[in-house]
């Protein structure tokens, strides 16, 4: 069953973006592809435990970080995100090298200390909140979050992504529930990255429903399911679904077919899967069919960034890692960090 | 004389007015009814939710993280099951950022046995949750302690469990331990108490009740004794009492030692008071293989092993899957007071 995407109206009327925007997500989309790769190499060669990530869906990852209301507090977009959102991240402005502390588990990885696996990140400045190994999880405390955003005033919404199979959790239904109260609706963006894969289990074998979206109908959410191959045509339905949970203070849950170009992780080894549709370059060709971007542009850029992680990568396997006594900090905190008043 | 349940719903209306809570929600937790056992009732931020507990929890944490202050009631501990996954993740949200974020919420919900609650509306779970690191974990047995620990809760920036034994909810406080400030028991009761029939117009007039803090890890000394020690909480803390009277009668001088917080917990008048009487119950009423009381055995036998003068004992529901709905199932399951009294006796008796 792969469901034929249906399309938020504008997303399909041949709009363009800026040059600069494209070549800006271009950029972004590449680093986070390379990151990625730098990553599952880490962990190949030993500087990490194990590999989880997004390669695949920088298509739709980057347009999202990049239409992020970026900030702290409930006036800001908050993000709950899922270990695939490495890009979303970046996009918002993310170091690079950070996301290899995490992989290498150093006392410097900023997200979690060495705490947890790569593809987990933290940020609070942004709103970023942690990302958490549970399936679903995070669809539950979206609608918490959402409270903040619509109480506070501002344009601020709460953005929750998860795959495909992970649906099938009590936590999905929980957010459509929390999220469509009558009288009580939430800003809620559901969003669901489709790769019609859980692990190994095809969800044609697991899923009678035509399409996840189809779901939120029931609940009075409006809905949508596109093809997340095409960064520019993602970027308007984003904004334009955005726009609307800002002003309406409404969910909507989107789900976006993706692909996945590694596999699920490296316990499923890691390996470029090769009959999947791959979003960068085809856009690449896009970007050079109308004269924005050369071949050999492309090129230096991809081997300059390379470079720039290789060397990334290595100063990283010199950093400290974290000693036993660590293990024992910040089971309680003794001030209140997530405080938050006008004006802070 | 306030009951538990009066007491919680002052502690609430405090952290509404002086605290900054924001939402307290739960299933019925809202206007007209404030809760099954009445503890949200008259208060400004209640809200009614959908009937999912793993939702109650999530949308706690997502407040918590959004800097609000969420008080989140599950109807029953019985009901709680299902959030463990949850839980675990508000314990954790400090310890996985490597301290970026914290979780300040607190989550109450009504505990236990002794009203007749059969299967599903006697569960204990003091076991669980003092199996979720990074929790704070408090069970009060008066009004009085209901008050001030859930006053620390609220101020507290890590999650906060707070279990209320159902058997006490409507219990008095006893004269001398009120509340600074609480009224009478009728005038409390008319100022604070929703009418029988319609409410809708209704408004509770709040006694002035001081920000009463009982800090986190001090237990509750409740009586003094020489010979044996009694370390409970809950709704056994009344049960053990009762049987520290009785055998004062046979000469036996018990020490009462109500936990009232179980995590953190107070070692230094734990270990005080058994390093004295060198003869130590531990009394809780969930089941009894891996129980709470098993781990303050262990660490009594490591601690003070040389210092006892009698194997240390705990007395706890049966291992059984829940509590039957006849008076003999329940007795049978649960620690009795003539159990308490017999365990206390041998304690006392015993020579090494
Ligand atoms: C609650 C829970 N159950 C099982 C797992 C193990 N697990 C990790 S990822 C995964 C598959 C998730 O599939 P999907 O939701 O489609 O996301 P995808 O990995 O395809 O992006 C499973 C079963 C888990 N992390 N959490
Ligand atoms: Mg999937």
């Amino acid at each position: 069953m792969t469901p034929a995407p249906a399309v938020v109206p504008s997303a399909s009327t041949k709009r363009e973006l800026p040059k600069e925007t494209l070549l800006e997500i271009h950029s972004l989309m590449l680093r986070a592809r390379l990151l990625e790769e730098r990553l599952i190499r880490m962990q190949k060669q030993g500087d990490g435990y194990f590999w989880i990530g997004g390669p695949g869906e920088e298509a739709f990852n980057v347009p999202l970080g990049v239409l992020v209301h970026k900030g702290q507090g409930p006036e800001y977009d908050y993000l709950h995100l899922h270990y695939r959102s490495n890009a979303v991240a970046l996009a918002m402005g993310a170091d690079a090298v950070d996301f290899m502390r995490q992989m290498k588990n150093t006392t410097s990885d900023p997200f979690s200390r060495g705490r947890n696996f790569a593809g987990h990140p933290s940020i609070r400045k942004w709103n970023l909140v942690p990302v958490s190994s549970p399936i679903e999880v995070q669809y539950a405390m979206a609608p918490g979050t959402a409270i903040a955003n619509k109480r506070a005033g501002g344009r601020g919404i709460s953005i929750v992504t998860g795959g495909d199979a992970g649906t099938a959790e009590g936590e999905f239904a929980s957010c459509m529930i929390w999220s469509s109260r009558p009288g009580n609706e939430l800003p809620v963006l559901m969003v669901v990255t489709n790769n019609q894969f859980g692990i190994s289990t095809p969800a044609r074998t697991q899923h009678g429903e035509q399409r996840i979206s189809d779901r939120g109908k029931a609940f009075g959410i409006r809905t949508a399911t596109i093809d997340g191959q095409d960064p520019e045509s993602v970027y308007f339905a984003l904004q334009e679904v955005m726009e609307y949970v800002r002003t309406e203070k409404k969910p909507y849950l989107l789900e976006i077919m993706v692909s996945r170009l590694y596999g699920h992780s490296s316990s499923s080894g890691a390996n470029f899967v090769g009959d999947e549709h791959d979003c960068l370059p085809a856009f690449e060709k896009k970007l050079e069919e109308r004269g924005y971007l050369s071949r050999k542009d492309a090129d230096e850029m991809r081997a300059a960034t390379t470079q720039e992680f290789l060397e990334a990568a290595k100063r990283v396997r010199e950093e400290a890692m974290p000693t036993q006594e660590d293990a024992f900090t910040h089971v309680f905190e003794e001030t209140n960090h997530v405080a938050w008043k006008k004006g802070n | 004389m306030a009951t538990m349940v009066q007491a919680v719903r002052m502690a609430l209306h405090v952290g509404e007015e002086r605290l900054g809570v924001t939402d307290i929600f739960g299933e019925d937790v809202g206007a007209p009814l404030g809760g099954v056992f009445t503890a949200t009732q008259g208060l400004k931020t209640t809200w009614n939710t959908p009937l999912d507990e793993r939702g109650l929890i999530g949308t706690a944490i997502g407040l918590a993280l959004a800097g609000q202050c969420p008080v989140a009631e599950i109807q029953f501990c019985d009901y709680a099951f299902n959030t463990i996954d949850l839980l675990k993740l508000a314990g954790g949200m400090a310890w996985s950022s490597g301290g970026e974020w914290n979780c300040p919420m607190v989550v109450m919900t009504p505990v236990g046995s002794g009203i007749h609650g059969s299967i599903y509306h006697s569960h204990s779970f003091d076991a669980q949750a003092t199996r979720l690191p990074g929790w704070k974990v408090v069970m009060p047995s008066t009004p009085r302690d209901a008050y001030g620990l859930m006053l620390s809760a609220i101020a507290d920036p890590n999650p906060v469990l707070v279990l209320i034994p159902k058997a006490l909810m409507r219990v008095k406080n006893a004269p001398g331990e009120e509340i600074p400030g609480e009224p009478d028991e009728r005038t409390l009761s008319k100022m604070i108490d929703a009418p029988i029939g319609d409410r809708s117009q209704w408004v509770p007039q709040w006694p002035a009740t001081p920000d009463m803090m009982i800090p986190f890890g001090q237990a509750r000394m409740v009586r003094t004794g020489e010979h044996v020690t009694v370390v409970c909480y809950g709704r056994m803390v009344r049960e053990s009492v009762a049987a520290a009277e009785t055998l004062a009668a046979e000469g036996i001088s018990v020490e009462v030692i109500d936990l009232r917080s179980l995590h953190p917990y107070d070692w230094p008048t734990l270990s005080t008071s058994i390093r004295k009487t060198g003869r130590v119950l531990f009394v809780n009423e969930d089941t009894e293989i891996t129980n709470f009381g098993e781990h303050l055995i262990r660490r009594t036998v490591e601690e003070l092993f040389y210092e006892l003068h009698a194997p240390p004992k705990l007395l706890a529901g049966a291992h059984l899957p829940g509590i039957g709905l006849a008076d003999n199932l329940e007795k049978a399951s649960v620690p009795q007071r003539d159990g308490i009294i017999d365990a206390l006796r041998t304690l006392a008796r015993h020579e090494p």
